[in-house]
């Protein structure tokens, strides 16, 4: 079996804008909901917390790869790293990438995270349990929050 | 991985259609959920401080235990249930959540790069 995700979206926004929400720290914090503390750059940390409600004391925290401008954005992580007496960068990462592409709609966007086979079982477990423990709600919350206003 | 007979592709399809059904329910995304820990629970155990019955959890057990997510363990002379963590399904289960998180986020940055 395939151990990676890949899903494929169409967003009506030029190349560079959707670049710019992917790449620029504030940006990418306000969609992804975490507050970073600094800018992406290739081959270094960038860290932040999340700001989901109930989360916030939850740091995110990733390896910048690639950053290959309005073309290809990855970072390395480690998917569900929620529980803050674990030190997860012993773990295997799995690596996430966005691809753009223009089409005359706007940006085809690509994302895939791959390397799951290396994520330890007991790791995958907290997957559930992160749900279990009110995640679905947070999901919500969210989509209330982002809907268009009335 | 322990489920080798599962990997040729002529067993894949029957394997993934359990899953399916096996995922399609609350109650059992709950007891996948409570197993998570990696203890063995018993019914008694998985039954208490929930509103089910000692019978559903049984009939959802065995349908778990029948995707292959879910394995009986003996502990003397007690019958408990625990995941299979080598199991298939229960990476698949996990590539579900992770990916469901990511429809979620995409649909937020939709929203945000063309607003």
């Amino acid at each position: 079996m395939e151990n990676k995700i890949e899903k494929t979206i169409e967003l009506n926004a030029p190349v560079a804008r959707v670049w710019r929400a992917l790449t620029d720290y504030r940006e990418f914090g306000e969609w992804f909901r975490v507050a970073l503390e600094g800018p992406f750059v290739p081959g270094q940390p960038a860290r932040g917390h999340i700001t989901w409600p109930g989360y916030e004391h939850v740091v995110w925290q990733a390896i910048v790869q690639k950053m290959e401008p309005e073309s290809l954005f990855s970072f390395a992580w480690h998917p569900y790293a929620v529980d803050p007496s674990v030190d997860y960068s012993s773990e295997p990462p799995t690596l996430v990438e966005f691809r753009l592409e223009p089409i005359p709609t706007g940006t085809r966007l690509t994302l895939t995270e791959s390397g799951f086979e290396n994520v330890p079982a007991h790791r995958r477990a907290e997957a559930f349990r992160m749900n279990d423990g009110g995640w679905t709600q947070q999901m919500k919350n969210i989509e209330i929050h982002v809907a268009p206003k009335t | 991985m322990s489920r080798q007979k599962h990997k040729p592709s002529a067993h894949r399809r029957p394997a993934s259609a359990l899953l399916f059904a096996a995922l399609g329910d609350k109650t059992r995304l709950a007891l996948v959920a409570r197993l998570c820990s990696g203890q063995p629970a018993s019914i008694a155990q998985l039954t208490a401080g929930s509103r089910i019955t000692r019978q559903a959890v049984t009939k959802h057990l065995r349908v778990l235990q029948h995707a292959g997510i879910v394995r009986g363990v003996h502990a003397g002379r007690e019958h408990r249930f625990a995941l299979d963590p080598n199991s298939i399904e229960e990476m698949q289960l996990y590539l579900d959540r992770v990916s469901r998180q990511w429809d979620q986020a995409l649909a937020r940055l939709k929203v945000f790069v063309e607003e």
